[in-house]
């Protein structure tokens, strides 16, 4: 009786369980699966055909050339720009925070709580708040308009500095920085050469966190930057965005646009998705 | 608690722990403290052109004047009212349906459960520009196929009337976070020890109570913290009703509290005004969030 009670019940409970997430799966392909398909429309069948089937006179590839070639190839140097500002942002804001996070792990020094207090209010900051000031005070000294504008500020995360620690406390031993110093090595080589190994899942996520914070942030760019050939993809695109009214022929390219830039970062995030350990974002909040 | 070391080694240490702090600290006084400190200084100041607009303008010290007149200001304290019933329709919706999809793939009958964890996470990866862009495409009849379907049954939804607007903005930053969000919940479900659900299984406990009793107490703090993140998420709105603007009657240039703090700044011309907005900003946000960390802590266990 058991049996056949407990092999019922979980048959009606597994098709809802799938149901749901076959409608969740759906809901999430959808503007994916759109942008792909309206990336081989003409401007023309854009609006004169239904979104989710092809046109009768696909032309993905006139439209990429078209994409890639206009106002002399601009496209791709958005897509460079997104590149650096956002791999050399997070990789300096990485081995930054992932010293200054080991530091608090591991020194005691007068006013570590305080300071680690500090840097974790700054994670309740929302950027937006940050970004006009510092438009200004970055005018003051004439860096508006350059990539430094987007780079630096782009280098500083918090929450890094938080997972870094929380990171460092669990998994370097104090036996073995101690037993590092009693072999005579220096606390800067024992940081480089043993804590950033143990600590490197918490190091690619922090990198990984803030690439995609970088790359996704808009005020920034949008109040630093002037001319477009420093734009980041983001800005490009609204900036072609912004020129449909003049010409209709800009949805085309900002459809295909988008659909090459969401192209790129979805692939980057499903071939990076394992090494994206989310776990330590959520076991940090016991810290 | 974490490390003792030996008192006496301090001095000689001194220069490393320089070095691996400084770096950080130094740019994060520049490039995060130095602004929140310029906008509450500006926030105090207002320029005047002097006279007939002869001469430099003046830069006089007048408090609160800034923030009074923002405050009184019948569009910004809507923009703020907005945000408000933004963050109330969304952190619940973003809270359950994370939740609610985590929780249905921890149940172990999925099928293809990695499959749906990549799908899911995906739109993480969709600058919120560009998440925008597609569901504006999506939210007008000329080019959305889900539009054009309801029509053709009958149904006639407008998503970015004014009535409907907060909503479809909502449903954008759903789109892009809830997957996130639930990798997040996943995770803190995988770690809860087997042993546990197999011994309350071997009790008799139906899948409801072991989610209810076992699974939900242990992922709280987990969902303590996607709250917190999507409250702080939701005081930033800017981007998608700026996206949106064009395409819409229904959103002023005053629409949010950063919409009108950037068009102070960039199109009026009054940095110090708009320096106030952004300060009541952070000051919601701090509110927010440590009003809510301090409803959850006082029942229970900390969680943070």
């Amino acid at each position: 009786m058991v049996t056949v009670r407990r092999r019922q019940a979980p048959a009606v409970s597994t098709l809802a369980i799938n149901g749901i997430l076959v409608v969740a799966a759906v809901y999430f392909l959808l503007p994916l699966v759109w942008v792909l398909i309206a990336a081989t429309k003409s401007p023309g069948d854009l609006f004169a055909t239904f979104g989710l089937w092809f046109s009768d006179s696909p032309q993905a590839w006139s439209n990429l050339v078209g994409l890639f070639t206009q106002s002399g190839g601009i496209f791709s140097r958005w897509v460079v720009n997104s590149i650096v500002y956002s791999g050399l942002g997070a990789l300096v804001a990485t081995v930054i925070s992932a010293a200054c996070g080991y530091a608090i792990a591991k020194f005691v020094f007068p006013g570590r709580e305080v300071l680690f207090s500090v840097i974790l209010g700054g994670v309740l900051v929302p950027a937006t708040v940050i970004a006009l000031p510092l438009y200004f005070l970055l005018n003051g000294v004439g860096l508006t308009g350059t990539y430094w504008a987007v780079l630096l500020p782009s280098m500083v995360s918090p929450f890094g500095v938080y997972l870094a620690r929380i990171h460092a406390n669990a998994s370097v031993p104090d036996e073995v920085v101690e037993a590092a110093r009693l072999d005579g090595a220096g606390d800067l080589r024992i940081f480089a050469s043993i804590a950033t190994r143990m600590m490197s899942p918490a190091l690619v996520t922090i990198f990984l966190f803030q690439f995609v914070t970088i790359w996704n942030n808009y005020l920034l760019p949008l109040v630093m930057l002037n001319d477009t050939r420093t734009f980041p993809v983001t800005l490009g695109l609204t900036l072609w965005n912004s020129q449909t009214q003049r010409d209709p022929m800009f949805y085309q390219l900002v459809v295909t646009g988008s659909a090459v830039s969401a192209v790129i970062l979805v692939v980057l995030m499903i071939a990076l998705q394992r090494f994206w350990r989310a776990d330590l974002t959520s076991g940090a909040s016991k810290g | 608690m974490t490390t003792i070391l030996p008192v006496r080694r301090r001095t000689r240490r001194r220069p490393a722990l320089w070095a691996l702090l400084l770096p950080f600290v130094v740019m994060f006084l520049l490039f995060f403290v130095a602004p929140i400190v310029y906008a509450i200084v500006q926030s105090t100041l207002a320029t005047r052109s002097s006279g007939l607009g002869f001469g430099p303008p003046e830069t006089t010290f007048v408090l609160l004047d800034n923030y009074v007149r923002a405050l009184t200001d019948p569009a910004f304290v809507a923009s703020l009212g907005r945000l408000l019933a933004f963050s109330g329709i969304l952190v619940p919706l973003m809270v359950v349906t994370a939740l609610g999809l985590a929780l249905l793939l921890d149940t172990g009958r999925a099928r293809a459960p990695r499959f749906f964890r990549v799908l899911a996470f995906a739109p993480y990866g969709v600058p919120g520009v560009i998440a925008t862009l597609l569901w504006g495409f999506l939210y007008i009849p000329a080019t959305s196929p889900v539009l054009q379907v309801l029509s053709a049954v009958g149904i006639d939804v407008v998503p970015l009337a004014s009535g409907t607007v907060l909503f479809a903005i909502a449903n954008i930053a759903l789109w892009g976070f809830a997957g996130y969000n639930m990798v997040i919940l996943l995770a803190a479900l995988d770690a809860i020890p087997g042993e546990l659900r197999e011994a309350a299984r071997m009790d008799g406990a139906s899948m409801w109570s072991i989610t209810w009793h076992i699974k939900l107490p242990l992922v709280r703090p987990s969902v303590i913290l996607v709250t917190v993140f999507t409250i702080i998420g939701t005081l930033q709105l800017f981007v998608e009703p700026l996206v949106l603007q064009p395409l819409t009657t229904a959103i002023s240039s005053t629409y949010t509290p950063n919409l009108a703090a950037y068009n102070q700044a960039f199109s009026q011309g009054n940095p110090n005004l708009a320096a106030a907005m952004a300060v009541i900003v952070a000051v919601l946000g701090f509110a927010f969030s440590f009003g809510f960390l301090r409803l959850v802590n006082r029942k229970g266990n900390r969680a943070w």
